[in-house]
């Protein structure tokens, strides 16, 4: 958090019938919604998250995600991080307040790897759903299917990683946690954090730019990724693997697809990051053990499925 | 009981059924058959794209970017948003159509 991005905010993903993907995210997931816009957009949030959303669903033709953004600490470090993406030559592009609702003014702007991202400062302060912020029981009752925790990351698949890198180390301040390195040293995946956790933001290589693998939520246990297993059977929802573990962060999980194909992940555990921890590096011939801990092999959905 | 249909793949020459209102690729995977590959099953990522080739069907939503117009009337679609409304012959062509990763990415490479 050194140059004051404080952590994933949101995440705008695209699907192609809402009233689908509404009773995905709810329903099974546990999302709860909060909201709807005019223009159609429907605004989700886990209960532990203390700002009004942090999913956006928009209907479109084509599945993927729009952007995501990152909540910084305050106005003046939104200004600081803006004039520094322009002093690197990032091209930035300003979202008024209000564009999002209850949202402050955003700066978007797209990376090398065809991904747009955000930064914002301000949203609505809703605290967590269902419990008090004065002597708060441990959870809620009344949530749905998975019981999401919170919205904890995304992985994007596209080129020119040594670019993206720069803009989120360098200028934006992320730390390195874990990489995948081929034989000529060329880093082919990178998990990037802004918090103790081991990674808010991860790019694996991939030639088309712009590519979508998933958005991730977190779950506190193994036993409620499993959980969440037996609910994907029940619902007949499309499942493409888990529960396993990764070798990279060593979390445990399981991935599935919403309604219009796009990934989403469940998990649980996984590294701590402190700023004085060195990359743990993958070697590339290890991949399939770092992607898949317990098989040793990667599928080939894994690599090519994508929005 | 449903109205059962047979798909058969031109390619593999494998064949099967499905039920009316299940889709072709739904169908395939119960019958533990591989010869469409499967993705996200949800009409996004456009990896089970196969060509209709004899019979009448209907489509669920597909992405615009793996079956554009173009594409539909040439009844390139996406088997896991296919439902049959006859008897189909279709066919999956090896991935080489863009959407799908080039042979020349690291990725691909590391497989």
């Amino acid at each position: 958090m050194k140059k004051g991005v404080m952590r994933p905010g949101h995440v705008q993903i695209r699907v192609l019938d809402m009233d689908e993907a509404v009773k995905h995210y709810t329903d099974l997931m546990g999302l709860i919604e909060t909201d709807r816009d005019d223009q159609g957009r429907v605004y989700l949030k886990a209960w532990t998250e203390v700002d009004k959303f942090s999913v956006v669903l928009r209907e479109a033709d084509e599945p993927g995600c729009d952007f995501m953004g990152f909540k910084v600490v305050d106005e003046a470090a939104l200004v600081q991080l803006e004039k520094d993406l322009v002093d690197f030559g990032v091209d930035v592009e300003q979202v008024p307040e209000g564009d999002l609702k209850d949202c402050g003014r955003r700066v978007r702007f797209t990376v090398p790897s065809g991904h747009a991202f955000e930064l914002y400062a301000d949203k609505l302060y809703t605290g967590k759903w269902g419990i008090n912020n004065v002597n708060p029981e441990a959870w809620p009752r009344g949530l749905d299917g998975m019981k999401a925790v919170r919205f904890d990351h995304c992985l994007f698949y596209g080129p020119e990683l040594a670019a993206v890198y720069d803009i989120f180390v360098n200028v934006l301040g992320f730390h390195l946690a874990e990489q995948v390195l081929d034989g000529d040293g060329t880093r082919i995946a990178q998990f990037l954090t802004v918090s103790m956790k081991e990674h808010d933001i991860a790019f694996i290589h991939h030639e088309e730019k712009g590519k979508f693998h998933h958005a991730s939520f977190f779950l506190e246990t193994w036993e409620d990724v499993l959980r969440a297993a037996d609910l994907i059977s029940m619902t007949d929802t499309s499942i493409d693997i888990g529960p396993t573990r990764h070798g990279l962060t060593h979390g445990k999980t399981i991935y599935f697809f919403d309604p219009s194909g796009n990934r989403n992940e469940v998990f649980c555990g996984g590294d701590y990051i402190y700023p004085d921890h060195k990359p743990v590096t993958w070697q590339a011939e290890q991949l399939g053990k770092a992607i898949f801990y317990h098989d040793r092999v990667l599928n080939e959905r894994f690599l090519t499925v994508l929005t | 009981m449903a109205q059962v249909y047979r798909i058969t793949e031109q390619c593999s020459g494998k064949s099967f059924e499905c039920e009316a209102g299940q889709s072709v690729l739904k169908a395939m995977e119960q019958r533990g058959m591989k010869c469409v590959p499967v993705g996200c099953r949800g009409g996004g990522c456009g990896y089970c794209k196969i060509q209709v080739l004899a019979g009448e069907f209907e489509c669920g939503k597909m992405s615009k970017v793996h079956v554009p117009p173009e594409a539909l009337k040439k009844r390139e679609v996406l088997a896991c948003r296919v439902y049959p409304l006859t008897d189909l012959t279709i066919e999956c062509r090896p991935p080489s159509q863009p959407g799908l990763a080039s042979k020349q990415t690291k990725t691909t490479a590391l497989r």
